[in-house]
């Protein structure tokens, strides 16, 4: 996947009010079938996976034992499988991790990352891009985190009305070799579809707030200092990491992620201190320009008793403190997910 | 983005800077190879008006989707204005690194100093040097 095909922004912009495609064939795929299959994926992950049912998909998390995170990902109930699309510096660390909990249990585990590929169709116009090309209404039909199987310019497809960047949209996924002609049918058809790179992919994840595993998640944090309780089975926490997750409700973490915007000019950096007075508070984890506010923005960890939204914080860009305040996530308003 | 142009009517820095001497005034900016390497520009910091400037020190910074940069003098100077277009629309660095996407206009506090800066050919002849490396 390029940074970017030109411009960054005019990518964002496009996705905005528009629509773009992202080639995100780097996502892990793993596929879990066999008798025990939602018994190992139950305690693996942390989401309630009896909540979803095939042609329905869950965003959930992998954790370690001390509730650290090992992956965020989606999982999808398949007629006859499970499917895991993982990030792709956490394959391998995933694959191990189910391998681990997998012994003595009836499963078949299968990487299937080098075998498909995957494209994020993205923006407001996705159905009227993607509608020509698909064998029937049903892709067009999707739910948010449903999907189906389906043709797409004549290739074999896994359709999802998922994505991550708070535009509606679908990420198809589709056998390695065949996935140009998919491009290729969405640069020729009548509704204009912007290429869009990595850079455009991480401005409009930002302006949403949604982690990306190696700046918000790593194993030295928990779901719960992540905002991602919504993604844990509180109710019953009996997965991988729950005891750790009960801890951190019980006796909430000293710091908290929080989206931040700037009051003056200036872009926050990832590794960047943030103050209050002269009083370190936490750190950027995330920052950029927001194409779409034309501020800088980003995400940090700070002092829990301080991430509240409207709360003054200062960054230290360089030597320079530049003002700014928590708000709340998306800091760019979501589009309605039904068009 | 603008096609890749080095004018005969500046003087070049080695850190990818351009002069246009106006008389005992001077513009400032930066050539389409550093604009190229940067990619596109989203904030530019600039320096205060009345601020004296040194010759081989930076005096503000560019900043994109992939890298900050800081931006060198060229020669001595004292800023009479900054580029306040840029500051609101910083890509126009991309658009027109010559023309609209001018940094600082500056007076001049040591036109000797000039003679130190390479000419378009040189300049041209110092790139292949650097693709060469």
């Amino acid at each position: 996947m390029p940074l970017d095909y030109g411009s960054p922004r005019a990518e964002h912009l496009a996705v905005r009010s528009g629509v773009g495609v992202f080639d995100v064939s780097h996502m892990g795929q793993l596929e879990v079938a066999g008798p025990d299959a939602r018994v190992l994926l139950g305690w693996v992950l942390t989401n309630r996976l009896a909540g979803i049912g095939p042609g329905q998909g869950q965003y959930t998390l992998m954790l370690t034992d001390d509730g650290g995170v090992i992956d965020d990902l989606i999982v999808y109930a398949l007629l006859d499988r499970y499917l895991l699309v993982v990030n792709a510096a956490n394959r391998d660390a995933c694959w191990a991790r189910l391998q681990e909990c997998a012994r003595g249990r009836d499963v078949e585990i299968a990487d299937r990352s080098d075998d498909i590929a995957m494209l994020a169709l993205q923006g407001p116009d996705w159905a009227r891009a993607l509608g020509p090309l698909a064998g029937s209404p049903a892709p067009l039909g999707l739910d948010y985190f449903e999907i189906t199987e389906d043709m797409i310019a004549q290739v074999p497809a896994l359709i999802a009305r998922t994505g991550y960047t708070g535009e509606p949209g679908v990420e198809i996924m589709c056998p390695w070799a065949l996935a140009p002609r998919i491009w290729d049918a969405l640069m020729r058809g009548s509704t204009p579809v912007t290429s869009a790179g990595l850079v455009a992919r991480d401005t409009l994840r930002i302006e949403m707030g949604y982690p990306l595993y190696g700046n918000e998640l790593s194993r030295e944090r928990g779901p719960i200092a992540a905002g991602l309780r919504w993604a844990c089975d509180t109710a019953q926490l009996g997965f991988a990491g729950g005891a750790a997750v009960r801890d951190d409700l019980e006796h909430p973490p000293s710091e908290r992620l929080v989206a931040f915007v700037f009051d003056e000019p200036g872009i926050p950096r990832s590794g960047q201190r943030v103050l209050i007075g002269d009083h370190s508070v936490g750190v950027v984890t995330s920052g950029t320009r927001s194409p779409s506010l034309e501020r800088g923005i980003g995400m940090a960890y700070v002092r829990s008793d301080l991430a509240l939204p409207d709360t003054a914080i200062v960054v230290d860009v360089r030597g320079r403190s530049r003002r700014a305040h928590i708000a709340r996530r998306p800091l760019v308003a979501r589009s309605p997910r039904t068009d | 983005m603008a096609d890749e142009n080095y004018p005969d009517d500046l003087r070049y820095h080695r850190e990818h800077d351009w002069v246009r001497v106006e008389g005992d005034e001077a513009v400032f900016g930066i050539t389409w190879f550093a604009q190229d390497a940067l990619g596109e520009v989203v904030f530019y910091e600039p320096p205060a008006v009345g601020a004296k400037l040194a010759a081989d020190a930076t005096y503000g910074e560019l900043e994109s989707v992939k890298a900050v940069s800081d931006i060198y003098a060229p020669a001595d100077g004292e800023v009479l204005a900054v580029n306040d277009a840029l500051v609101a629309s910083p890509e126009l660095v991309n658009d027109d690194p010559y023309g609209a996407g001018w940094l600082v206009r500056v007076r001049l506090t040591d036109p000797a100093g000039l003679a130190a800066l390479m000419d378009q050919a040189s300049y041209v002849a110092y790139l292949a040097g650097l693709g060469d490396a």
